[in-house]
């Protein structure tokens, strides 16, 4: 725990530890989901600091859809290393064969199978009884129900209506053979908590996050940063160079850039207290239908 | 105040409850609204909704941004516990919106458990209803200490104080017989926001400050450094052998380097020497930090045990009683073994005595033997080994505890620890000069029991005598207690309802056990439907000992044969609680033996257990 922290921050981070540390006791065969944004740093970092001076119990898996923005990869290498924890990449090599690419099959086809799809191939695999997430319960409604401990069939379905009541910090971690937990140690933590956290542990995150010239064209109204060439233009389209940065990070194709000027932390967090849009606004995946986070996450979807 | 300023404050955590159609969720809505905590782009979604689902005409319905889930918002009701964060320059808040429907009693006590304030809504036509009390009750059996009464949709009784002062004393009236330290109450609309964040104009009459005010200004911080310290250890942390650190969450008190601590279970003191920490070691830690603390002396502690100030300790016993609200369609049984997670710890526990219900209403005590779905009563608890704890209103962390269904791994219910048992401290147990393995080795066999479990009419007594009858011509020392002539004696008070069926096998098993420490082996022959009461008598005797013999026959062949003649007054619904018919039989996943009972004949079955015996070394081969 650390004693600089504003108290508010301090009893979060103790939290987030005391979740770690059930899993670390209870389950067999743990796992770290990282995801490399700001969520996936903050995760690992509190996880260093749970187990303290030795390495955290578990390995990390990114589930990469292959079209993650470049400078991603780059820092989810460093940071594992940095780390000093075994970092497990897994990719649906099934969809990746069957040609399935956002640009190609839309973004729901993509999200299902390459990420869905691909972290039960990642779960089943390695046969992982408890997978840490960094989702928090105020990102969107039907999170803000979610469990802290939210318990998966064996086929990784979630059920709403039968989940399990969650008191005090007591946690009923019990599971049947070939069943699963997902466990969100962020849940209570805002958008905001996240990023006044790392500015006061000063934690690394991916620059994608700060403003900067970047290459973007304007699909359905968003801005899409032009990570390679993959991204079909039209004819005679060029990409534009702005000062933009994400919000949130997902793939490159899927993920709305804003415009700002915000090329530090404290700027960025200025920036975001007078900001009047959610940070879910710059993810595809959510607007095809009200409730379609809630019916991906029946399907398994973290 | 800046925006670091605001962060010095704790969050206030806080629940929202009250009847249906009180306005919770719109109440929840709007004050989030009102901080700016909904954004554009969830503003016009919103919008969207509200004609689409809404109830509030063209107007912006605030609950359709709080219910989350779909089911919810086609039935317009909220069905589990939602969290909600917002913040004013003052403070931070967590909010739980739990239900008002009387079914999801289990879903307040969830939010309640980690809020430290409540409001309770009240519709200021409808004033104090059934559910008022009951939430009431709750939040206080939860020890939420501070209450805001909540006089909700005051624009619909034209603002009038005299209602308002009528609910008032209505509440201080049943606020006497419960445990709150604080009660404020504000007259509001929720859907209009009179006295929301801003003062009403049109309730001059009122100066007692808007609700945001009364939710900025709570003094909630129920210390917990005054406490005695108590820290649950959740896991050892060992990088090398030269580094041993015992990791947790710091329950209450303080601790720094240098002070003396106890393992509270085995009394063993030891030195703090270090408080760990990556960024250098720390002076001290409090209530609600995690931490890793390494000792000077080398003792004896694992995961579950709680490291207490040594000069004050929690008291350590296997018995004790308790309050339990019960939040599984499964009722509770007295009798049955359910898991208990009590901090880091999970033992096996027994309800030994439910003494009453509580009811909720009036909170009057009612006799009763089960406790069923959002049911809360006060029961007498046995562990399996002993166990620290505090009691709950002592401390929210080593006084609470969660009881698991160790069939379906569902949190079955929650507990609030009052005070421990003194019996269970003053029946020694008498230590015998003649022991069982003497008994055992004077008759020249190995004590067992052999529990036959089936359906009615599948031939368990039948060949459970054949058997006996082998033995016996053996020489080996055998006693049979048979379900039927059990009831004639023993358990003659016992009916057939779930929780007497628990009963009846727990006594029998705990005869099976004395008969075992006799030396013999002992044959019983039980219908036995519900896994957990097998598993309980496993538990009883030593590993190895129990014999479970599944004695497996389709209800067809059991509904053909019919010995007794009651499947056919049963399925005539003559005979309630009837196994197979009207009551469930939980098969045996792994029985020691399965025998085939629909068409083998019983003389080759009792030859299978007879070899199944000389396999495993019970009895000897000829």
């Amino acid at each position: 725990m650390s004693e600089h922290l504003p108290i508010h921050l301090r009893r979060l981070e103790a939290e987030a530890i005391h979740i770690m540390r059930e899993v670390a006791a209870e389950f067999r065969n743990p796992v770290m989901l990282y995801s490399i944004g700001k969520d996936s740093s903050v995760m690992l970092h509190v996880a260093l600091k749970a187990f303290h001076p030795a390495v955290p119990p578990f390995p990390l898996l990114h589930v990469d859809t292959t079209w993650k923005f470049r400078e991603m990869i780059a820092f989810r290498d460093a940071a594992a290393k940095r780390a000093g924890m075994e970092l497990i990449v897994h990719v649906n090599e099934d969809g990746v064969r069957r040609g399935i690419s956002p640009v190609a099959s839309g973004s729901s086809v993509h999200t299902q199978v390459m990420k869905t799809e691909g972290l039960r191939q990642a779960l089943d695999k390695y046969g992982y009884d408890a997978a840490f997430g960094g989702a928090r319960r105020d990102e969107e409604k039907s999170r803000a129900k979610e469990r802290i401990f939210s318990h998966r069939s064996a086929t990784h379905a979630w059920d709403p209506r039968n989940q399990r009541p969650e008191l005090w910090n007591v946690f009923n971690t019990r599971i049947r053979p070939g069943e699963s937990m997902r466990v969100f140690p962020l849940s209570n933590w805002t958008e905001l908590d996240v990023w006044d956290y790392i500015r006061f542990e000063n934690i690394e995150v991916v620059p994608l996050y700060f403003a900067k010239e970047r290459p973007v064209v304007t699909r359905d109204g968003s801005l899409i940063m032009v990570d390679d060439e993959r991204l079909p233009l039209d004819p005679g389209e060029a990409p534009r160079l702005e000062r933009v940065r994400f919000r949130t990070l997902g793939c490159y194709p899927l993920t709305g850039a804003i415009h700002s000027d915000a090329a530090s932390l404290d700027e960025m967090i200025a920036e975001m207290r007078a900001s009047t849009t959610s940070e879910r606004q710059g993810r595809l995946i959510d607007s095809d239908e009200a409730g379609s986070m809630e019916k991906k996450k029946r399907e398994g979807y973290f | 105040m800046s925006h670091d300023e605001a962060l010095q404050r704790p969050t206030l955590r806080f629940l929202t409850c009250g009847s249906v159609d009180d306005g919770k969720s719109t109440l929840i809505g709007r004050l989030l609204y009102e901080q700016n905590s909904i954004f554009d782009d969830q503003l016009s979604a919103l919008e969207k909704d509200s004609r689409k689902h809404g109830t509030v005409g063209d107007d912006i319905d605030f609950a359709l941004l709080v219910d989350g889930l779909e089911a919810e918002r086609e039935q317009g009701i909220t069905i589990d516990v939602a969290y909600r964060y917002f913040s004013t320059p003052r403070r931070a808040f967590i909010v739980a919106d739990t239900p008002g429907h009387e079914q999801f009693t289990r879903n307040m006590a969830t939010g309640a458990s980690n809020a430290d304030l409540a409001i309770l809504l009240v519709d200021a036509r409808k004033g104090l209803l059934t559910q008022t009390r009951r939430h009431a009750f709750i939040v206080s059996l939860l020890d939420i200490r501070h209450v805001i009464l909540a006089v909700n949709k005051i624009d619909l009784v034209d603002y009038d104080e005299a209602v308002f002062t009528a609910i008032t004393r209505d509440f201080g009236a049943l606020a006497e017989q419960l445990a709150f330290k604080t009660v404020t109450a504000v007259p509001l609309s929720a859907r209009y926001g009179d006295n929301m964040s801003e003062p009403s104009a049109r309730m001059p009459w009122y100066t007692g400050g808007t609700l945001l005010q009364h939710l900025e200004s709570a003094d909630v911080d129920e210390d917990r450094r005054d406490k005695p310290f108590r820290l649950p250890v959740q896991w050892i942390n060992r990088p090398n052998l030269d580094f041993r650190g015992f990791c947790g969450t710091i329950a209450s008190g303080t601790v720094r380097p240098g002070d003396r601590i106890a393992v509270a279970g085995s009394g063993q003191t030891a030195t703090v020497a270090r408080i760990v920490a990556p960024e250098g070691d720390r002076a001290s830690a409090r209530a609600g930090d995690a931490v890793t603390l390494t000792l000077t002396e080398e003792i004896d502690i694992a995961r579950g045990d709680v490291l207490a100030a040594a000069a004050e300790r929690p008291p350590v016993a296997d018995q004790f009683a308790a309050h339990v609200i019960w939040m599984s369609d499964e009722k509770l049984l007295p009798g049955r073994s359910y898991l208990m997670k009590i901090a880091a710890r999970v033992v096996p526990v027994t309800v030994t005595d439910l003494k009453h219900r509580v009811d909720i209403n009036n909170l009057e005590q009612l006799a009763a033997k089960t406790l069923g779905l959002n049911e809360i009563g006060v029961c007498n608890i046995a562990t399996s080994v002993p166990i620290a704890f505090d009691s709950y209103t002592d401390n929210k962390t080593t006084g609470a505890f969660i009881l698991i269904d160790r069939t379906t791994n569902a949190t079955a219910g929650a507990g609030l620890i009052d005070f421990a048992l003194r019996r269970a401290t003053n029946i020694h147990r008498q230590d015998m000069a003649v022991g069982k393995a003497a008994r055992a080795a004077q008759k020249h066999q190995k004590p067992a029991i052999l529990w036959f479990t089936g359906l009615s009419g599948a031939g368990k007594s039948t060949v459970a005598n054949l058997v006996e009858t082998k033995l016996h011509a053996r020489g080996v020392h055998t006693v049979m207690l048979d379900g039927d002539n059990v009831r004639h004696g023993l358990n003659k008070d016992l009916g057939f309802t779930d929780a007497d069926r628990v009963e009846n096998v727990r006594r029998v098993g705990e005869v099976a056990k004395l008969m075992t420490e006799a030396g013999l082996v002992v044959l019983c022959s039980f219908i036995s439907p519900f896994a957990a009461e097998r598993r309980l008598v496993r538990e009883l005797v030593e590993p190895g000992e129990f014999l479970e013999i599944f004695v497996d026959a389709p209800i067809e062949a059991c509904i053909a044969r019919d010995p007794k003649g009651l499947y056919r007054r049963a399925l005539a619904g003559e005979i309630k609680n009837f196994t197979g018919v009207s009551q469930s039989y939980e098969s045996p996943e792994n029985p020691e033996l399965r025998l085939e009972a629909g068409v083998t004949p019983p003389e080759t079955l009792a030859d299978e257990v007879i070899a199944h015996l000389q396999a495993q070394g019970f009895i000897a081969r000829f």
